[in-house]
């Protein structure tokens, strides 16, 4: 088969869908700044005494809202990324399959933006 | 292929055994995509809270209810069985732990560290409370 590559694709190394290890890379890196960022968050919410004030007086916080708008980018992110590659797994009609993948990343680009603006309208108090 | 092709099939997924390893990794799918809709539940109590304490009561209510415990608690366990499985992923993508005693060890381990954090967790919640 290589004899049908031209030197410069291996070079590139970057394969059929043209992107290399872009999409495995970007998977790990967003998993890697959600490890220490999860488990801030899930302790910092369990010793949290319940309410909207505690809440809102948490996100108030410049760091706690700087770490918050990072996990949840990070999330999202990471979501699109493992779905996108459950949705490649089990749709196998490749129209079908395209429109899930569209559709699923816009919706997590929408509600990644609704839960980082939440943060920031809590954050700047208006 | 076609529907009724006559060529002769490999054993279906239920004639093999499903070792703790398998299990692991359907498992961590399946989380993730629970966790995506946490994200969703997540970016709705923010919400709810970024529009003052009015919008975030029936918010704080459902949350607080029976359902809203066990949702919580059932996210939480999730999350960490994804986080744990996830640091293991992790381990293998620098070369680490791919000898199949390590495998089946770390899958174990997953299990226990993710009970453990789940219950350490809501001790902290009853504590507070």
């Amino acid at each position: 088969m290589d004899e049908f590559r031209t030197p410069l694709s291996r070079v590139k190394g970057l394969g059929s869908a043209k992107e290399g290890t872009t999409h495995f890379w970007r998977q790990r890196l967003t998993a890697l700044v959600l490890t220490p960022l999860l488990l801030w968050f899930c302790f910092s919410l369990a010793a949290m005494p319940v309410g909207h004030a505690t809440l809102v007086a948490w996100i108030a916080q410049p760091a706690v809202a700087v770490a918050l708008i990072l996990l949840i980018f990070a999330s999202f992110y990471h979501a699109q990324l493992g779905l996108q590659i459950i949705i490649e797994d089990y749709v196998s009609t490749h129209s079908t399959r395209t429109i899930s993948i569209i559709g699923m990343s816009f919706l997590c680009l929408l509600f990644g933006i609704i839960g980082v603006v939440a943060v920031l309208k809590i954050a700047l108090g208006t | 292929m076609t529907a009724h092709s006559k060529l002769p099939l490999s054993p279906h997924l239920q004639i093999y055994r499903l070792p703790l390893t398998a299990l692991l990794s359907v498992i961590h799918r399946a989380t993730g995509v629970v966790l995506g809709l946490g994200c969703l539940i997540l970016v709705w109590v923010l919400a709810a809270a970024a529009n003052g304490p009015e919008a975030f009561e029936p918010a704080f209510q459902h949350l607080a209810s029976w359902y809203g415990q066990l949702f919580l608690f059932g996210m939480t366990f999730s999350l960490y069985l994804h986080f744990c499985n996830g640091i293991r992923h992790l381990f293998w993508d620098v070369g680490m732990g791919f000898e199949l005693e390590t495998v089946a060890k770390t899958a174990k381990l997953v299990f226990v560290a993710a009970t453990a954090l789940t219950i350490a967790t809501w001790l902290v919640v009853i504590f507070v409370e």
